[in-house]
């Protein structure tokens, strides 16, 4: 059954992240430089929607709060992200975009898989040891979200609304931005 | 709909509710979308089929397994059992995302049949027709872009589509930090010298 799921979702995300342009370098590249913001604009509205349908249906005990899974917060997630964010830029691909457009029969995007089993690698030799220093110290109690999950050991930012408030607010908030920003810019 | 399936690109719209609709149904049918890990996963079978002791059935373990290499052996052996295991869930999804980028093409009107597809226009615009150039510069993107993932423990997916989708404090950060250096970071590089 999950392996079915996993073929199911697999498709339909590889579909759909063609479909958007999200594994078009071209695309993030004058999206990144702010003078494309087609991405953008459906990235937000996708967060946003996704999010406040999410906490409505954990409203109504349609979703299961069991299939949620929340990252933990640290320093090393800053890090990263800023040096995937350098990696992005360049390359015009992220690791979902790239075996998408591998996919899609671009040879560049064979290149960036290659170059990203090397970095997973020198992580992998890495890890320990870095694994005991400041790089994971936690923020935010680890885990956190802003709405309440009901799970009980993810910490809660903002626990004293209810969260299908702090998630519809949000979600409102980044579908609102969606609309606004303009398409592309001069 | 046969016109959604066959157009080559979807306006912000529609790709913002695809994109929302797919997330979502992947937390509500089984787990958060995440990709990045796979990579350390797909490294682990390679390095496993070279030497058989990477990986190890270990009854004492949380997961069944473990491994000599720490990042493997971490959270009780789960990365480790992955790799002994390549049929499961998550590996077996990102190499179905590979089918769905084939399969959005095929299904594409054939306007755009011969695409460059080994750099983007604005990369040629930049630096010259050399596919090496190229290459060279999306390997080492590459290599940034999984180390810091991993570093982050997600990448776009994981931390910024799936985090922020939950409010995980997390996702914002990771978000945040990655645009950050990414806007600067391809103003710069892309400044249309030709």
């Amino acid at each position: 059954m999950e392996i079915i799921l996993a073929i199911f979702l697999g498709l339909l995300f590889g579909f759909v992240l063609q479909k958007t342009g999200a594994a078009n370098p071209q695309k993030i590249i004058n999206m990144l430089r702010l003078k494309d913001l087609h991405l953008m604009k459906a990235i937000f509205f996708g967060i946003g929607l996704s999010s406040l349908l999410l906490f409505v249906l954990l409203g109504l005990g349609i979703a299961e709060s069991g299939n949620l899974n929340v990252k933990t917060a640290y320093i090393g997630v800053i890090i990263g992200g800023g040096l995937l964010g350098i990696g992005w830029a360049v390359s015009g691909f992220c690791p979902g975009t790239a075996v998408v457009a591998a996919g899609a029969k671009r040879k560049d995007a064979l290149f960036f898989i290659l170059g990203g089993l090397v970095g997973a690698f020198i992580y992998m030799l890495m890890y320990s040891s870095i694994e005991s220093t400041f790089l994971f110290d936690k923020i935010g109690g680890g885990k956190a979200t802003l709405a309440l999950t009901g799970i009980d050991n993810y910490p809660t930012l903002i626990p004293s609304i209810p969260a299908v408030f702090v998630a519809g607010t949000i979600g409102a908030l980044f579908m609102f931005i969606a609309w606004k920003l303009p398409e592309k810019t001069t | 709909m046969k016109n959604i399936l066959y157009q080559k690109q979807w306006n912000w719209k529609i790709s913002g509710v695809a994109l929302g609709i797919t997330f979502l149904l992947a937390v509500l049918l089984i787990k958060p979308i995440g990709v990045s890990t796979q990579f350390v996963i797909l490294d682990g079978i390679i390095w496993n089929s070279f030497s058989s002791e990477l990986v190890i059935k270990d009854p004492a373990a949380v997961k069944g397994y473990s491994s000599q290499n720490a990042y493997l052996n971490k959270n009780g052996g789960k990365y480790a059992r992955s790799v002994a295991n390549p049929l499961n869930y998550s590996f077996i999804f990102v190499l179905a995302m590979v089918a769905g980028g084939l399969l959005a093409i095929s299904l594409q009107s054939k306007e755009t049949g011969n695409e460059n597809r080994v750099a983007p226009k604005i990369w040629f615009d930049n630096f010259g027709r050399s596919s090496i150039t190229r290459y060279v510069a999306v390997f080492g993107g590459g290599v940034l872009v999984i180390f810091g993932a991993r570093l982050a423990g997600g990448c776009t997916s994981g931390h910024m589509m799936s985090g922020m989708m939950q409010t995980s404090l997390s996702g914002y950060l990771f978000a945040i930090a990655a645009f950050a250096l990414a806007v600067p970071t391809a103003i710069f590089t892309f400044k249309k010298r030709r």
